[in-house]
């Protein structure tokens, strides 16, 4: 266990620096920062002063072992546009991700797992056939336009929730400030969670319901229907514990994914999380808070995997994670 | 509904507060964007701007029409050529409580001169003499026609307030492009409101400030939230839904959305951003005879631009001075001939066409990309065949300073509000040494069209002046030194009750302290 823990740790440098490079690489064709620092009017010299001045005229390896030896030091460089230590700026932005995140995931496990279930049991119900129809949609719209559309008929046209932003948020400790707290805070949250959640549902509803059918088919599950277990028992403790161990493969998996699909879901709701500061950071050139936040969510992956690693060796103690890790 | 709570909330608060019933104005704007800083001088663009006229109060500003107001400056002189005596406003004071004198303006004249931002645009003046408390003299190197028209961008900074060290040992006056500054974060202005709350990217609050000295003002807002809105849709959302106030920039898209849509409205203006093409000459051979250029200018139809692809919102333009800018020619009408345009192909020995490249932002404009495939198209009916890219404003400008295609698209927007400066930028001969023709991709250069620009410069006579630059923007129409589209048009959305339609004007720094809500 620990000799895995310490593998995975050794992994995710490698990974981060490997993320970091890469960021580093492509920075020069993300545009000029300047461009986005000073007017339209000044000067070319006046330009290439300030682009001294941040030391954006060395070459690239002097830029990157500089950058090395910051990081080093905890310092991920200093974002152009808010005057910040980049690593604080995402610090700060990250628990209104993360909190979309665990209402998109909140919204995906409360409903996958019961119309998973439904839709195995019952194939051919015609609830059934809605359920799927649906899920196809919903994986094929993208998230922005499941988000503007949810935004015309919820904000504009019924006044129902509001169109933007995280309204009233509570402090609670350090940068995190919470929408669950306050009954504004939770309609704030309720459209662009269910709009992160419309990728994903439709995913896990469906994985849930062929792994059911198959375990459904087994000879184990047959066995406890010939000993007349009641078909409840044998549906929810006997089959979906056999169900979910690919599905939680899948979901940390899609757990990182969903961190990335949060550019999209902030950027159409004003959420003030890191997916949209990101994308802004890449329309202003801000190329430090570009590189910390791919190494930040980097980071975030490698640690999801590791925990679902973790987990999945409770859920099923043949996996050996010593061995794994070996 | 979200209206109704929060009128309700502020209602239970004053009552509980023991106030009179007059509960407090707020209103929640949506702009595309936030100040990228407080400190007034660090970059020269429209947010700064806009934020200069909320919490600073500049000398004069300009009207809806286009003419000066004082502001600061209660009354001007001119004494001799190159000095203009400046009269400051008596009992004015600033958001710290310290007295307005003539100082504030002369150390916020040396700083504006220490900007890279702004020391451009005040290139031609030397000095702010103090003579007393209230009088000042603004100098210029040579008799200088533009002293009101810059006199527009001096908002006088708290200098008592910005002199001195922070707690970390910085100095205060400190004007820093880049990273922390006391300056960048703080302020004491003479305007209307005060900065209460920021987060940067997320939110500004403002809150009136009770010393303002503009009592004549009808305004009545107490409070503003500022919320950057960056997607369209959204920012439109937000207003229909009641959620916000007051949204800039509406697009083209949803204008009628807005206009139609019970309980909001639609205020539209003129702009004065003119979209152009540029033809690099160094380039193309074909671009250094003037029939090309003329043909192509023949060959784009650029009312049919504004109509179909602007939704008319945009006027067609012939010259880059918009209507209300002194060079403006008003007999310079746009063109568009094809048969003619083919005529002049064949004259100048290009009746089989040519093949260039074109590059045009897809973010920076209001349609920007669309209407670079549209030239292009056109530009195939005169057998010239176009390869045209297209690509995120970040990437585009490195492109242009390369001058990296044939055809390249640039908008521009004088910051003088004054037609020479559009050729200084656009169409002088390129000149590393002065920065003239910085952005003239086009590498147009008629020492003609520069002669009538420096002399219009010296000029102080506003008919003589008129003259020239309109004889400028003439020989540039004659010789189709680029190709003019259209001054993009502004749009402002308000909910019914907000007049905005008083504030806003064509440089788009709406005047917020002046404001009435009911």
């Amino acid at each position: 266990m620990l000799a895995y823990l310490v593998k995975r740790v050794f992994q995710a440098i490698a990974v981060m620096f490997a993320i970091s490079l890469i960021g580093f690489a492509i920075q020069d064709n993300l545009g000029d920062p300047l461009r986005e620092l000073v007017g339209q009017s000044v000067s070319e010299e006046v330009r290439q002063q300030l682009r001294d001045e941040l030391g954006l005229n060395d070459s690239f390896m002097t830029q990157y072992i500089r950058f090395l030896g910051n990081v080093l030091q905890g310092d991920l460089g200093t974002s152009y546009f808010f005057k910040e230590p980049a690593l604080d700026v995402i610090l700060k932005k990250l628990p209104a991700t993360l909190e979309l995140v665990a209402g998109a995931t909140l919204i995906i496990i409360g409903l996958s797992v019961p119309l998973g279930v439904y839709t195995a049991i019952k194939p051919n119900s015609v609830l059934s056939r809605i359920i799927m129809g649906l899920s196809i949609v919903g994986i094929s719209i993208p998230v922005f336009l499941t988000a503007i559309l949810m935004i015309f008929v919820f904000s504009v046209e019924l006044g129902w929730f509001p169109s933007y932003g995280r309204g009233d948020v509570v402090h609670v400790f350090g940068y995190w400030e919470t929408n669950f707290a306050t009954a504004d805070g939770w309609v704030h949250i309720m459209l662009p969670s269910v709009a992160l959640a419309s990728i994903m549902l439709p995913l896990f509803v469906r994985l849930i319901r062929a792994e059911m059918m198959e375990v459904l088919q087994s000879e184990y599950v047959k066995y406890a229907r010939a000993k007349g277990i009641r078909p409840y028992r044998i549906y929810f403790v006997h089959a979906l514990k056999n169900t979910l161990l690919p599905v939680i493969t899948v979901g940390g998996v899609q757990i990182g994914t969903m961190v990335a699909y949060t550019i999209l879901t902030e950027t159409v709701f004003q959420w003030p999380g890191m997916g949209f500061m990101f994308l802004e950071a890449v329309n202003r050139v801000d190329t430090p808070l570009i590189v910390a936040y791919l190494i930040v969510v980097g980071f975030i992956f490698v640690v999801t995997n590791t925990i679902v690693d973790l987990i999945y060796g409770l859920v099923n103690p043949t996996v050996n994670l010593a061995r794994m890790g070996a | 509904m979200k209206f109704f709570a929060s009128t309700l909330a502020v209602a239970t608060l004053s009552a509980t507060l023991g106030t009179a019933a007059l509960a407090e104005v707020t209103v929640k704007v949506a702009y595309d964007a936030d100040p990228v800083s407080l400190d007034p001088h660090e970059q020269l663009s429209g947010g700064t701007l806009q934020l200069s006229h909320m919490v600073f109060d500049p000398l004069v500003r300009w009207t809806q029409d286009l003419q000066f107001e004082p502001r600061l400056a209660e009354s001007w002189e001119q004494i001799d050529e190159t000095t203009m005596r400046f009269k400051l406003r008596d009992g004015v004071t600033f958001h710290s409580g310290n007295a307005l004198t003539a100082k504030d303006v002369d150390w916020t004249f040396d700083r504006l001169k220490q900007s890279p931002d702004f020391k451009g645009i005040f290139a031609s003046f030397t000095d702010v003499e103090v003579v007393d408390d209230l009088t000042f003299d603004l100098k210029t190197s040579e008799p200088y026609p533009l002293v009101l028209h810059t006199a527009t961008y001096i908002f006088p900074m708290d200098s008592a307030f910005y002199t001195g060290t922070t707690e970390d040992g910085k100095d205060k006056s400190e004007l820093v492009k880049h990273g922390d500054s006391f300056a960048s974060r703080n302020l004491s202005g003479t305007g209307p409101f005060t900065v209460t709350e920021r987060e940067q990217g997320v939110k500004v609050v403002f809150d009136r400030f009770d010393g303002y000295w503009d009592t004549a003002s009808e305004g009545n807002v107490d409070n503003i939230i500022l919320t950057p809105i960056k997607e369209d849709p959204t920012r439109v959302a937000a207003l229909l839904a009641g959620d916000v106030d007051f949204i800039a920039p509406v697009p083209p898209t949803d204008l009628k959305r807005v206009e139609e849509h019970d309980g909001t409205t639609l205020i539209t203006m003129p702009g004065t951003r003119i979209i152009t093409f540029q033809l690099n000459q160094d380039r193309v051979e074909a671009f250094k005879d003037a029939r090309v250029r003329q043909a192509i200018d023949f060959a784009v139809n650029n009312a049919g631009i504004v109509d179909r692809i602007m939704r008319g919102f945009g006027t067609v333009g012939a010259q880059a001075s918009p209507a209300g800018y002194l060079g403006h020619d008003p007999a310079l009408a746009p063109r568009y001939d094809l048969e003619k345009a083919k005529a002049l192909m064949a004259e100048a020995g290009y009746a089989d066409g040519f093949t260039v490249t074109m590059m045009a932002p897809n973010n920076r404009y209001v349609n920007d990309d669309k209407i670079a495939q549209a030239v292009a198209s056109m530009l195939s009916k005169i057998n010239i065949k176009v390869d045209l890219q297209t690509m995120p404003k970040a990437q585009y400008w490195p492109k242009f300073d390369e001058r990296a295609a044939d055809m390249m698209m640039i908008g521009w927007h004088s910051d003088t509000e004054d037609s020479a400066n559009f050729h200084q930028f656009l169409t002088h001969c390129p000149d590393a040494e002065t920065g003239n023709g910085q952005y003239n991709s086009g590498n147009y250069c008629n020492p003609e069209a520069d002669a009538l620009m420096a002399q219009a410069n010296a000029e102080t006579d506003q008919a003589k002046r008129a003259e020239l630059l309109s004889k400028l923007e003439g020989i540039l129409y004659n010789e189709a030194a680029f190709i003019p589209l259209h001054w993009q048009n502004l749009a402002w959305g308000a909910r019914e009750g907000v007049h905005a339609e008083k504030i806003v004007n064509a440089l788009n720094f709406p005047y917020f302290g002046d404001l009435v809500v009911e």
